[in-house]
């Protein structure tokens, strides 16, 4: 629904719902930590930003739908790529093997969800989770340098300077003399 | 069949509970209207509502059959299944999320261990029903309501963050009955007192409510994202937007007041049961955010979004940090 819906609106709000059910399926495997960060980020956060560009941006539904038809090429051959890998995963079941290396994360079981993602993030990978916050950063420095641009022309309020204005020194008290007054 | 049973039974306890706190918060909003447009009269020299039974007590009643028996106006341009389900959405969210507070000790109807979380995910897809609504409406004013409301709501859910993370920070838990434990000896306003305001003023905007109603202000934008509704699809929305505010209020004597502590455990307080506590507390922020509204003059939008991101931020973000160093310097973490 997300891809063939017409309205570029209606595949936003396809694309959220099926966050909120990936964080149902979360929730069901028994990591509710997950389910309620996901849910906070992709659909609180990033999904509110793409819905509101979408509506801003004044789209064409019918030149779209030309346009679709360019893109068939490429993603007709990675859908299908990644429908065999997901094929190849449920029917070979490649990760027999692997259930030692997920048996090590389960000693503390009786630790809640939250406790046990915490332990493992700051103890087990804490430099892997410095470097992703650190090019997260690097990321948001750079989007912010690219829109920041100074214009001479705009006109900003600066409130300190407002707030601290007082008659003594924005008002100036002048003599007038009208032409003809008799003083 | 002992299997269905034991299967029905759970839920139809459940079912009971979800029924307890609907009619809870539903009667919460009922007076609450009431409350507040006494309020906002006593502020500006009026009577307020009188009229409909004694003090004007049945007036919220009369509101709710006149609204329910009105007919639904759907715009002939607006998009209609969007339209329809945009207020069903910010009040089925507004309502859902009372399902993990705690009115007392064991009082809750899911005790979630993540119940802070649940509760930020839920008032962070509140933005969809006003979003969606201003858009289905596909007017001018509903629109530029919906933008605002959006990028407000966004803004200030941060700084709400910022300030569970401290609370949450002296707690060391993300249960709502613990943060509430965590306050037997002092409540959080005391030692937390900035983030307290923070908060305070952080909730009258992620709610929109005064002085931060831009998405609805009448003499710039008509109603906002609502403009368009009527009857009971604009009942929906005002009853969402007062259970949120609700909420925020719970929030707050959760967080900071203790929930339903007493304010000093000794006899004659200890003898009032702690619902009874809870819903002072609540109401007492009610009020203060009814006073709000009736002596705040608007904010200016560039002023909203400055106060969000220039002030707030960096003082809460501060406030972690401070918080986190003291914990950790005089060994105070839970």
């Amino acid at each position: 629904m997300v891809v063939f819906s017409k309205n570029p609106i209606n595949s936003v709000l396809f694309l959220i719902f099926s966050f909120i059910n990936t964080a149902g399926i979360f929730l069901i495997a028994g990591a509710e930590f997950l389910a309620l960060i996901l849910v906070i980020v992709y659909v609180g956060a990033v999904a509110v930003l793409f819905l509101f560009v979408i509506m801003m941006l004044d789209l064409d539904v019918n030149q779209l739908k030309g346009e679709i038809k360019k893109y068939y090429k490429v993603g007709i051959p990675i859908g299908l790529t990644i429908l065999v890998e997901m094929g190849l995963i449920i029917f070979l079941d490649p990760f027999k093997n692997e259930s030692a290396f997920l048996n090590k994360w389960q000693v503390n079981s009786e630790l809640s969800n939250t406790e046990r993602i915490g332990e493992v993030i700051y103890t087990d990978y804490f430099y892997h989770f410095q470097i992703s916050g650190l090019i997260l950063l690097v990321a948001m420095i750079g989007a912010i340098v690219l829109t920041l641009r100074h214009r001479d022309y705009v006109k900003r309020q600066n409130a300190e300077e407002q707030i601290m204005r007082d008659p003594d020194r924005s008002v100036e008290l002048k003599d007038l003399r009208i032409k003809g007054d008799s003083q | 069949m002992a299997n269905l049973i034991d299967y029905i039974v759970p839920i139809a306890i459940l079912f009971f509970h979800s029924i307890l706190v609907l009619l809870a918060v539903l009667l919460m909003a009922y007076f609450g209207i009431y409350g507040e447009r006494k309020i906002w009269a006593a502020v500006q020299l009026r009577r307020g509502p009188n009229v409909v039974g004694p003090f004007g007590l049945l007036q919220s009643a009369a509101d709710l059959i006149k609204l329910l028996f009105k007919e639904i106006i759907i715009p002939q341009e607006a998009n209609k299944a969007i339209f329809i389900l945009a207020p069903i959405i910010t009040c089925f969210v507004a309502l859902s999320a009372w399902a993990v507070i705690p009115f007392s000790e064991g009082w809750v109807v899911s005790d979630l261990n993540v119940g802070i979380l649940y509760i930020i995910a839920i008032s962070s897809l509140g933005v969809y029903g006003i979003i969606m609504g201003g858009w289905a409406s596909n007017s001018k004013y509903p629109f530029m309501g919906a933008m605002r409301s959006a990028a407000q709501m966004v803004s200030y859910e941060i700084s709400i963050g910022l300030v569970i993370i401290t609370v949450l920070l002296c707690v060391g838990s993300l249960n709502l009955t613990n943060i509430v434990m965590a306050q037997r000896n002092i409540w959080f306003v005391f030692p937390l007192f900035p983030m307290f305001i923070i908060f305070f003023i952080s909730a009258l905007a992620e709610t929109n409510r005064p002085p931060f109603d831009l998405p609805e202000a009448e003499a710039e934008l008509v109603a906002g994202y609502q403009t368009e509704y009527s009857s009971s699809l604009f009942m929906l929305y005002f009853l969402g937007e007062l259970a949120a505010t609700f909420l925020m209020c719970a929030m707050i004597t959760i967080l900071f007041l203790g929930g339903w502590l007493p304010p000093f455990n000794i006899v004659p307080f200890t003898l009032i049961p702690g619902a009874v506590w809870f819903m002072l507390k609540v109401a007492t922020i009610f009020f203060l955010f009814g006073m709000v509204k009736a002596i705040v003059p608007r904010y200016r939008y560039d002023q909203l979004m400055r106060l969000g991101w220039k002030v707030f931020l960096p003082i809460s973000l501060f406030w972690v940090v401070l918080t986190a160093s003291f914990l950790f310097i005089f060994n105070l973490m839970p």
